[in-house]
């Protein structure tokens, strides 16, 4: 699956995207996180503080509850701040 | 019949004014809002920490679905004959247009809340994020805000009109 990271997440994690297959017992975007945030002192600095992260399944925003079995692109950002 | 820009290019206000007003003349009200980007943060000038830029960073493709979405929602809340929403990303002066809304209906009040919706919620959906650069050249990443949220949320508190 892709993987996008937005604003300083995309900072601290070093990547604006990168491609990733996460093992079949991760099954939701908190498994995903847990996972992550193991890959690289970068990603474990952007997922320090959950309550800062904010998740997108297929351009939809997921709670960390959210399945992400079988999506194709999830991504992670701070609270948006447009308009 | 609705309209969703997301672009880098700064948009004409007026012109695009202008253009919704004659293909909404049928429309009793017409109700409109631009922000701009300011030359401070905080709570006003006096007080606040004076900016010379900002950069808005985004999620082309969840960008125009989300506005889609927003712009959905009032159309299922409010009676409006269109809508019409255009969002930029990238350098921004002090003083640049960031986003217009603009909303017709037969009367003033859809016009009016649809209006008002579509900025409350495009404000903690649309998958935008600031960073600005202050006088003293530092840069920083805009913190959302807990009103914002307190905002899009009262229009489903508060009885609907």
């Amino acid at each position: 699956m892709t993987l996008l990271y937005f604003a300083w997440v995309k900072e601290k994690v070093g990547l604006s995207e990168e491609t990733v297959t996460p093992p079949g017992d991760v099954k939701t975007v908190a498994d995903l996180i847990d996972w992550l945030a193991k890959r690289s002192p970068g990603h474990g600095e952007a997922f320090a503080d959950r309550k800062l992260v904010k998740a997108a399944v297929d351009q939809v925003h997921a709670p960390y509850g959210t399945s992400i079995i079988g999506a194709r692109e999830v991504a992670f950002f701070p609270p948006v701040t447009g308009g | 019949m609705t309209d969703v820009r997301v672009q880098r290019e700064v948009f004409d206000s007026g012109a695009e004014l202008n253009r919704f007003l004659k293909r909404n003349a049928g429309s009793g009200g017409v109700a409109s809002f631009v922000g701009q980007m300011r030359d401070f943060r905080g709570a006003d000038r006096a007080s606040g920490k004076a900016l010379s830029s900002m950069t808005l960073e985004h999620y082309a493709g969840m960008a125009e679905r989300q506005l889609a979405d927003v712009l959905a929602e009032a159309a299922r809340r409010w009676t409006i004959d269109d809508v019409c929403v255009i969002h930029r990303y990238g350098d921004f002066a002090p003083g640049d247009p960031i986003v217009l809304v603009m909303t017709a209906a037969a009367h003033r009040g859809p016009a009016f809340d649809a209006c008002a919706f579509i900025m409350d919620w495009l404000k903690t959906k649309a998958p935008f994020w600031k960073q600005e650069r202050g006088a003293d050249g530092q840069t920083s990443w805009v913190e959302a805000m807990a009103s914002d949220d307190a905002r899009a949320e009262s229009w489903d508190t508060n009885a609907q009109k």
